[in-house]
């Protein structure tokens, strides 16, 4: 490799031979800014690390940073700055010249920087040994150094002086320790020149002349010097000084100098300086003698004069991003990382808004929620994740006041923070770097941060949580077993009743480990997944947000019901087991012990004297809203800030509705139930004509599972259920109820009145009439008609969540994806005649407000999901039944694992 | 005190000398072979049935050591002994010793700074017998490369986001804790210093510099290997560095070989491995992860699938070294030793 200068920030610096010059940034250098001197003597960082972006912005590709002040601590200065500098991105993209007199400065400087720095500088000034030593410290830190032309005797002037010590520390550096000559810049001393003073009127040329002797005899080696040394006497008089530096440089880079100090926002451009000025300039600094006569140096002096208090214009930044609105002014404030304006600019859109909240809510979130786009397509990177965060602190300090101002109004006690929020890594994973972010990222939105470490055990973080009151918890981890321990952690959160969020994070954790293995098992709460730091302001603020939480957490559960199923269908997809093996793993129930209850008759039995107000209260509202598509659990969803009032409106409506059904009985329901002696054989349901169980009455054909399954479940069908032949007298039951036929022609007429919202409304009662009579007529089978549960004590809304013993299976659902099943149930019931629902060709019932299903008594019975069948299921299921194999493939098409007619797989979805 | 002009470490010679011939192997994961063992607490601490008494006993702590994986250096000596030779028997010529954590720095969430010393004396020592095993058997050298981890603190970014000057961890405490580890490292009998997982750079710097004092100490000089991790989809360290400003930053250990490790698959980790291949004058190495984690936390990846991506990498002449990171096992690292055997090392860019 051509041996280059090759430096480090978080980006690769090389300087190459097509790089004439590299600008080095000196307005954060403590001796030559005295704007800046004052911002570190007086602590003002964020001003200070503007001067640093500045000059980045301004084009310097590598920035000095001095601290030699006597009036600070130059160590500890040092290091704050350099650590500050390390936390904003858009300057620490450049390598660091790390700049002072004293040698501990600089190593303290050394220790801070991840990148390779050039340390300004070593010389001979404190003797050979002294030089060996620092040199080494170099090579040891990783970082290439600027020599001063300095030795035991003093600083080099002339150019017998600069260029005997360069050749010196050259020899030293290069033969004796291995100090890469690339990594070496000389200074051989910039003086200033026009100062009246006859011996130095030669100092330009010197260092241009050593600078050319350099380039030529030490191989590799650069050469740097601090610029504005030269034109020190002519201090305040800014359009000379940089008509000064400008032909310097001009002369020095043609020379070989190919590194300067200079302010890179103030700097003429060499063709664009008054002529005579410029003929002045070149005079000074290259020691000629004016062509007007005189010295050069007087020449200067009364051109300069005219110039005095010319000031230049400063380089203006790109602002235009101030004439946007103000939504858009905050985005790029977040993404670009710029405090500057961020609290007139939140000041300017609380102002407008309704309730300073909506200010986050509403564009800072946007802001934030285009970061974490940035972040997640690799355009932005984590220490401009966690810059954008503190910008969000600073705007939502702003809102604070008036945020506690109106909960003051509102009569609510002033909260100090937005949320208390515990993080731990989990028991038996010591990584928490992930988790350090994200508590960084949290904390800036003013949320409270109990952090328990790493490696807590699950009682701690519950015990914590509890005495602390915190808002959610958030686990981490990295390793594989963590995972189990977060799934632990989950169930223990769900005994002890927790209720509070659970959000998941680290490498390993992925949203379908959160959906399929860690929600499942806290559903007294949610766990949530959140993919990075940039996300967690936004999952968090939903959360604790009332007028958000529900609608989030139902979005969620949405998703991760998605999640799971897409998951389970891909598993089944890539793990089918053949038919003979599911069926080897089939549950199998303890029939020894167990003596099935026998219903108090068995045939069928019509009921026709439905009470619709005896109905109602085992009406589940919660699927009448999404009806409505509005999402959300009843009866929350009636206080819901959001659509809370149109909720109220249309559940007044509904009971409104209801009444009149009732008092004017618009509906005739109708239902019919049986129960026949029933055994499995095989996956089917054997039910026998009568007791003595000889004669088959009907087969009843279940399908199972070919899932390949983990941790011991096994590969369910309906007729696991069921005691096999000779292990018991078993009896399954059936069911067909109905709203009426009376809704379809209620809905007609409404219709053709143009009351659309009435047609639409009378449906979904009949809709949720018919549920709640499947619900009603199941109790009384369990209490009553079958009677295996005579004590169950039950309230209607309690039947939601299906805390009783047995199922009652519908055929066309996921326990038995068949429609044409329901044939062999209405045979059985007669359903047609004694109810009136009849079915249609694809197997559908008509009135749509109606329910059937079969009746399984056993305790340990449950719902499950047949899944993907393959092919040899299907051929086996399609002879049991005695139909052909086409038909069915016809209706089993949702479930088949393969395409039907060809030898190929269905592919994983 | 520094010293730069120190004999080379013997090995180095060998070592340079085989890689100018074929590209050299990595063994595979250690943390993921020893989570399939399902080592108990009592298995960590040695307190159960079958241990093997020895220095293991002389550490107590009161923290659960349940996931201390180095400490099964001290106490369960074979099994990681059996875990490193089966490595080494399917190809691998370069064992790491199973000293990730052994810091005083990682070990203080165990509570077990005090065994740091002998966590990275055994550690070699127990390399050394696989690759000592090995060797017997088959003749083939094999070389024994002392493993310093990260740590769990970034010594360039502030955990504090109201102090974003303030540091977890300094330099020098990071200097001390590896330079203690790189002592032990040595005494044990390493081959060669890895110092990998490399998400903040200044971490590393920290470890350079404490090997070179290290090697005075000791008055040899090891190889050194370097390894950094590219975090997210950004391309850089989780400390911010793209790849070549991370080479440019660990250029003046003047190592053995430099390279990528773990967080990434093969294939994700190409480009980048391309890009530092471009840039670096040492030898170049990648040990990607057997792919990304599934859902459950699981490697995927199957020999099979591994292998003909890292031979990707030898094909296209970006690696002089390959091997395995999280996910990778014997079998993987024999078959990807078997899909590069074919392809001539990396030439050093000119």
């Amino acid at each position: 490799m051509t041996r280059y200068l090759r430096l480090s920030g978080l980006e690769p610096f090389v300087l190459t031979p097509d790089i004439p010059f590299v600008n080095v940034g000196e307005r954060t250098n403590v001796t030559g800014s005295a704007r800046f001197r004052k911002l570190v003597v007086n602590r003002d960082y964020a001003a200070a690390l503007e001067v640093a972006r500045n000059q980045v912005e301004n084009g310097a590709q590598i920035i000095d940073v001095n601290m030699d002040e006597g009036l600070i601590d130059s160590k500890q200065a040092m290091i704050e700055f350099l650590n500050l500098v390390a936390s904003e991105p858009d300057i620490a993209r450049v390598p660091v010249m790390i700049d002072s007199s004293k040698w501990e400065v600089i190593e303290a400087g050394l220790q801070c920087v991840q990148g390779k720095s050039v340390v300004n500088s070593i010389s001979l000034k404190e003797g050979e040994d002294a030089f060996r030593h620092h040199a080494g410290l170099c090579m040891a830190y990783g970082a290439a150094v600027v020599v001063m032309a300095f030795d035991e005797k003093g600083q080099a002037d002339t150019y017998q002086r600069k260029t005997e010590i360069c050749a010196r520390a050259y020899k030293i550096l290069v033969e004796e320790i291995g100090f890469p000559p690339e990594d070496i810049i000389f200074d051989p001393n910039v003086f200033a020149v026009a100062t009246g003073i006859e011996e130095h009127d030669n100092y330009g040329v010197d260092f241009i002349e050593a600078t050319r002797w350099i380039r030529q005899n030490l191989p590799h080696a650069h050469v740097s010097g601090g610029v504005s040394n030269l034109s020190f006497s002519f201090r305040g008089n800014e359009t000379v000084r940089e008509a000064m530096h400008a032909v310097f440089l001009y002369h020095a880079i043609q020379a070989g100098m190919d590194m300067g100090i200079v302010n890179a926002g103030q700097l003429a451009v060499y063709d664009q300086i008054d002529p005579e000025l410029r003929e002045a300039c070149e005079d000074v600094v290259l020691n000629r003698t004016p062509k007007a006569g005189g010295t050069a140096t007087e020449r200067m002096l009364d051109i300069a004069e005219r110039y005095r208090g010319d000031k230049r214009e400063e380089k203006v930044r790109d602002l235009a991003w101030r004439d946007w609105p103000v939504e858009k002014r905050l985005e790029h404030a977040l993404v670009n990382g710029i405090t500057e304006f961020i609290e007139e600019d939140t000041e300017t859109a609380r102002a407008a808004a309704e309730r300073p909240l909506h200010v986050i809510e509403g564009p800072l979130m946007a802001g934030m929620n285009v970061v974490g786009d940035l972040f997640g397509a690799g355009k932005m990177f984590l220490p401009q994740v966690v810059k954008s965060a503190r910008v969000m602190k600073q705007a939502v300090a702003v809102l604070l006041p008036y945020m506690e101002e109106e909960k003051r109004l509102n009569g609510g006690e002033g909260r100090q923070s937005a949320g208390k929020i515990l993080m731990a890594t989990v028991k038996g994973d010591v990584h928490d770097i992930g988790k350090n972010i994200v508590g960084v990222v949290l904390a800036c939105n003013n949320y409270e941060i109990v952090d328990l470490g790493v490696m807590v055990p699950p009682q701690k973080i519950l015990q914590v949580a509890r005495e602390e009151e915190v808002d959610i918890i958030g686990l981490s981890g990295l390793i594989t077993p963590s995972l189990d321990e977060m799934v632990h952690l989950a169930a223990e959160m769900e005994r002890e009743g927790f209720e509070i969020p659970l959000l998941i994070g680290g490498a390993t954790t992925s949203k379908v480990h959160t959906a399929v293995k860690i929600a499942p098992r806290f559903t007294r709460g949610q766990a949530v997944y959140v993919t990075d730091a940039s996300r967690a302001v936004g999952v968090v603020g939903a959360l604790l947000n009332p007028s958000q939480k529900l609608d989030y957490v139902e979005g969620i559960r949405a998703d991760y019901a998605d999640v799971a199923e897409r998951h389970e269908r891909g598993e089944r997809a890539k793990n089918r087991l053949p038919l003979a093996t599911a069926r080897s793993n089939a549950l199998k129930l303890a029939w020894d012990g167990y003596a099935p209850k026998a219903p108090s008759f068995t045939g069928t039995k019509v009921i026709e004297d439905w009470d619709l107000a005896e109905i109602a209260p085992y009406i589940d509202w919660t699927p009448f809203f999404q009806t409505w598509e509005m999402r959300g659990v009843y009866p929350k969803i009636l206080d819901d800030e959001k659509q809370g009032e149109a909720a109220r409106a249309l559940f007044a409506d509904a009971q409104e509705m209801l009444e009149k059904i009732i008092a004017e009985r618009w509906f005739t329901p109708r239902a019919v139930v049986g129960f026949w002696p029933a055994n499995t054989v095989g996956d089917d349901i054997r039910l026998y004509a009568d007791a003595d169980r000889a004669e088959t009455r009907a087969t009843l054909h279940t399908l199972r599972q070919q899932t390949s399954k983990r941790d011991g479940r096994p590969n369910v069908a309906l007729s696991d259920f069921v005691a096999p032949e000779g292990k018991g007298a078993d009896h399954v039951g059936g069911f067909v109820v109905t709203a009426g036929p009376e809704e379809a022609a209620i809905a007609e007429k409404m219709d053709k009145a143009n009351d659309n919202y009435g047609a639409i409304l009378v449906k979904a009662l009949a809709d949720r009439i018919a549920e709640a009579m499947a619900e009603m007529l199941h109790q009384r089978v369990r209490r009553d008609y079958w009677g295996y549960a005579p004590d169950e004590a039950f309230d209607p809304q309690e039947l939601i969540a299906e805390p009783y013993a047995g199922i009652r299976p519908a055929p066309g659902y996921p326990a038995q994806p068949d429609h044409t099943e329901k044939t062999t149930l209405f045979a059985l019931l007669d359903a047609e005649k004694t109810t009136g629902v009849k079915l249609t060709e694809s197997m559908a019932m008509w009135p749509g407000s109606s329910v059937s299903g079969l009746y399984i008594g056993h305790p340990d019975s449950y719902y499950f999901g047949v899944g993907k069948v393959e092919r040899d299921q299907v051929a086996d299921y399609a002879d049991r039944k005695g139909i052909s194999v086409e038909e069915a493939e016809r209706w089993l098409a949702p479930v088949l694992n393969y395409i039907p007619g060809t030898g190929e797989k269905q592919a994983a979805a | 005190m520094l010293n730069f002009s120190l004999p080379d470490a013997p090995s180095l010679a060998t070592l340079r000398a085989l890689a100018a011939e074929r590209i050299l192997i990595l063994d595979g994961a250690m943390g993921t072979m020893i989570q399939t063992l399902n080592m108990t607490e009592e298995d960590f601490t040695g307190a159960g049935e079958g241990h093997v008494h020895g220095p293991g006993c002389r550490h107590h702590s009161d923290h659960p050591q349940k996931g201390n994986n180095d400490l099964l250096s001290l106490t369960q000596p074979q099994a990681v002994e059996d875990i490193q030779f089966t490595f080494a028997m399917a190809g691998a010529d370069i064992m790491e010793t199973n000293t990730f954590s052994s810091t005083t720095i990682a070990q203080a969430d165990y509570g077990m700074q005090a065994a740091v010393h002998d966590l990275n004396v055994a550690g070699a020592q127990v390399a050394r017998r696989a690759a000592d095993r090995a060797t017997a058997e088959d003749g083939r050298p094999r070389f024994v490369a002392g493993a310093v981890g990260p740590t769990n603190r970034t010594a360039s970014i502030s955990p504090d986001v109201n102090d974003p000057g303030y540091r977890a961890v300094s330099f020098d405490d990071l200097r001390m804790a590896y330079g203690q580890q790189i002592d032990g490292l040595i005494e044990g009998g390493s081959d060669l210093i890895l110092i990998e997982t490399i998400f903040d750079t200044l971490n590393a710097k920290a470890a350079i510099f404490a090997a070179f004092e290290a090697f005075a100490r000791a008055g040899k000089r090891l190889p050194i290997m370097i390894s950094g991790t590219i975090t997210d989809a950004s391309g850089r360290t989780l400390s911010g560095q793209t790849p070549t400003a991370f080479w440019h930053s660990v250029a003046h250990a003047r190592p053995f070989s430099v390279g990528l490790n773990c967080a990434l698959g093969a294939s994700a980790m190409r480009p980048h491995m391309a890009e530092i291949a471009s840039v670096a004058t040492s030898l170049t190495c990648a040990y990607p992860n057997a792919g990304l984690p599934n859902a459950f936390g699981e490697y995927d990846e199957g020999p099979n699938d591994t292998a003909p991506q890292v031979a990707d990498f030898a094909r296209e002449g970006i690696v002089n070294i390959v091997g395995g990171c999280c996910g990778t096992t014997p079998d993987h690292i024999k078959a990807i030793a078997e899909a590069v055997a074919p392809f001539a090392p990396r030439k050093l860019p000119v």
